[in-house]
């Protein structure tokens, strides 16, 4: 089984402060990862590096077997973000956003047109198509999103605390068509606050402070340490790691040389 | 890495395209805002000297002094308005405002000049504005000499002395380009550079900052746009929008001002571009400085200032001091001004303008160097 995330020591700093710090994992393709972890603790960071949107300042990575210092184009047309806040043009509607990253992703005549068609019947997004985005309620702006995202086919699928702030109904939406996205063979990788939804990736990933501290399948992971569920796993690692961020401490040390 | 995407330029430009339509205050912004500047600046930067309200106490109430009276109408320059009698009403006149020159002529004005005398009559100017102090001062002294000159010449003739009737020296004044010293011929060319630079620095500056702004950048840089092409798809509708507001400009200045354009069109219309591209390029450089809209306006704004006060469009440059004509020289709207004036109010044609039209392409080149840099920069 060939990786679609294989990421060796990666790591991120702002000036003094490091954000990200030796971050290893592989992800075979076809899987759905799950990122979790507390507010700041690099999440988001982590996964701007894997799409080559931003450069790492030390390890490598390779997604979807191209590098993402070297590589970052053709990373980029093969994968499909949802950033954390939401960004699509709320002044545009639905159809002319979904029109505009096809041509972005330079799908044409039929190709764009098939697509487009795909795409829409999957989220179901018909009945709005003409309605303005920003007019639209936080679960619907959520499935055009991820309906942009999808426009061309992407073969990694990275979607950043998708569905934040979103009632119950509407997450369950999301996750049903992540879920048939993932049989068709698509591989997802998905960070998010809510456990329920950690529990039904194929692995997951926690970060805390920075680093990846445990990597595997959630049933593993839960065995490792002897947890009945996510929540208190959850728990436990922030009261076994977090003393203090080793982070800010670096920093200090930095500073008074 | 320059490889250049057209499905990807044109589907920015398309969404450019719907942004801008929808976009009901940069549109006002782009249609109206030259209109009402034009408008306002035709008209209120006029700096004119014609039909000063004067004042008159006229003491003598004789032949010559009513005659003289009538040579100052004449000029145009000066409006006779009010005529009183006494130096009180004089002075509240001029207090008032409601007169800008006063005219005192004694009582033996008439008498003396019969008399082969010299008549003397005292003119008050408001000095409060020296531009208009200084029109009007010429202007009654040029009637105060042509009227010694026809009386002295009339006195020789009674004299007997016959043959001197021309002047010695006669010096014939001609001006040229603006004969008949139109303010509004020197400002409306000028308006054109000064309308485009404001209009379209700030439309492209909040064109882009709104992508920053409002978190779309976020979703554009993971997608395999180049920046190239984000370039070109955001400034291509702006020279578009430049385009049609020069036009508009040119239309009102020449059907409404009455102020066509004595050189070539053509030649205008093509250093315009050069002109234009400066401009996106600033526009550029705001918006990679500026973080919101707000900040990107107060930045135009502080670069329209200067471009009035130094460019040479209210003020000579010639008589500015090094420091100031320093200063000018940096902006890009300072020789466009030259172009533009040369072009509408002299005629000429590259041969002349050839100088600030380098100066023009080589702020052009560099600026839009700099920008596309830091654009670029901006997007990691
Ligand atoms: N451009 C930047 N410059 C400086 N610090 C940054 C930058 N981007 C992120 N950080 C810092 O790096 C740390 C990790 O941020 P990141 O956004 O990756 O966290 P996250 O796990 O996504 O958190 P959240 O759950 O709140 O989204 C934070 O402390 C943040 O302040
Ligand atoms: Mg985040």
């Amino acid at each position: 089984m060939s990786l679609a995330i294989d990421c060796n020591n990666l790591g991120k700093s702002f000036g003094n402060y490091v954000a990200v710090q030796g971050v290893s994992f592989q992800l075979p393709e076809g899987a759905i990862m799950g990122f979790v972890g507390p507010n700041g603790a690099g999440k988001t960071t982590t996964i701007r590096m894997l799409c080559g949107v931003l450069l790492p300042s030390e390890g490598s990575a390779k997604v979807l077997g191209f590098d993402v210092k070297a590589q970052s184009e053709e990373i980029k047309q093969r994968i499909g973000y949802m950033s954390q806040k939401f960004s699509l043009y709320e002044d545009l509607t639905v159809e002319e956003n979904l029109n505009f990253y096809a041509g972005v992703y330079s799908l044409t005549g039929v190709m764009a047109q098939e697509q487009m068609t795909k795409v829409i019947s999957r989220i179901t997004l018909d009945s709005r198509l003409n309605q303005m985005v920003g007019s639209l309620s936080g679960g619907w702006k959520q499935r055009v999103a991820l309906a942009c995202a999808l426009m061309h086919n992407p073969q990694l699928l990275v979607l950043d605390e998708p569905t934040a702030g979103v009632d119950p109904v509407s997450r369950r939406v999301f996750w049903d068509i992540i879920r048939q996205l993932s049989k068709e063979g698509m591989t997802i990788l998905v960070s998010t606050h809510y456990m329920d939804e950690a529990d039904s990736c194929d692995y997951l990933g926690f970060v805390f402070y920075g680093r990846l501290i445990a990597f595997g399948s959630p049933v593993q992971m839960k065995e490792k340490e002897g947890r009945a569920n996510l929540d208190d796993l959850f728990i436990y690692y922030v009261e076994r790691e977090a003393v203090e961020d080793p982070r800010n401490r670096q920093a200090v040390k930095r500073r008074q040389k | 890495m320059l490889r250049f995407n057209r499905t990807r330029f044109i589907a920015i430009l398309k969404k450019e395209f719907i942004q801008i339509r929808r976009d009901k205050p940069s549109l006002m912004m782009a249609i109206a805002m030259p209109v009402i500047l034009l408008l306002l600046f035709g008209y209120a930067v006029n700096t004119d000297v014609e039909h000063l309200p004067t004042v008159i106490w006229d003491q003598s109430q004789s032949v010559n002094s009513r005659e003289m009276i009538e040579a100052f109408r004449n000029t145009n320059y000066l409006d006779p308005a009010y005529y009183v009698y006494g130096y009180d009403e004089v002075e509240e006149k001029l207090d008032s405002g409601r007169a800008r020159v006063a005219i005192v002529i004694p009582p033996d004005f008439g008498k003396r000049l019969h008399g082969l005398e010299q008549g003397s009559l005292q003119v008050l100017v408001d000095g409060s504005d020296p531009t208009v102090a200084r029109a009007a001062m010429s202007a009654v002294q040029l009637v105060g000499l042509d009227k010694s000159l026809s009386l002295q010449t009339e006195r020789l003739l009674e004299q007997g002395i016959s043959g001197t009737t021309g002047m010695p020296v006669n010096v014939e004044t001609r001006v040229w380009y603006n004969p008949d010293m139109k303010s509004t011929v020197f400002n409306i060319p000028a308006l054109i550079g000064l309308i485009l630079q404001n209009v379209i620095a700030m439309l492209t500056a909040f064109s882009m900052v709104r992508e920053k702004e409002r978190g779309t950048m976020e979703q554009i840089v993971v997608t395999p746009i180049r920046s190239l092409e984000l370039l070109l798809g955001k400034l291509v509708p702006f020279v578009i929008i430049g385009f049609v507001s020069l036009s508009l400009i040119l239309t009102i200045g020449i059907y409404w001002f009455g102020v066509p354009p004595k050189g070539s069109i053509l030649l205008l219309i093509s250093l315009s571009t050069i002109f234009m591209f400066t401009i996106l390029a600033i526009g550029l450089l705001i918006s990679t400085v500026a973080r919101t809209q707000l900040q990107a306006m107060q930045m135009t704004f502080l670069l329209i200032l200067p471009s009035i006060l130094l460019s040479g469009f209210v003020f000579p440059r010639e008589t500015m001091p090094k420091l100031l004509q320093f200063l000018g020289a940096l902006l890009p709207l300072t020789y466009f001004l030259e172009i533009v004036r040369g072009i509408f109010l002299k005629g000429i044609g590259i041969k002349y303008l050839w100088q600030d039209t380098l100066a023009l392409s080589v702020f052009a080149v560099i600026l839009v160097a700099i920008a596309s840099k830091k654009f670029k920069k901006n997007l990691d």
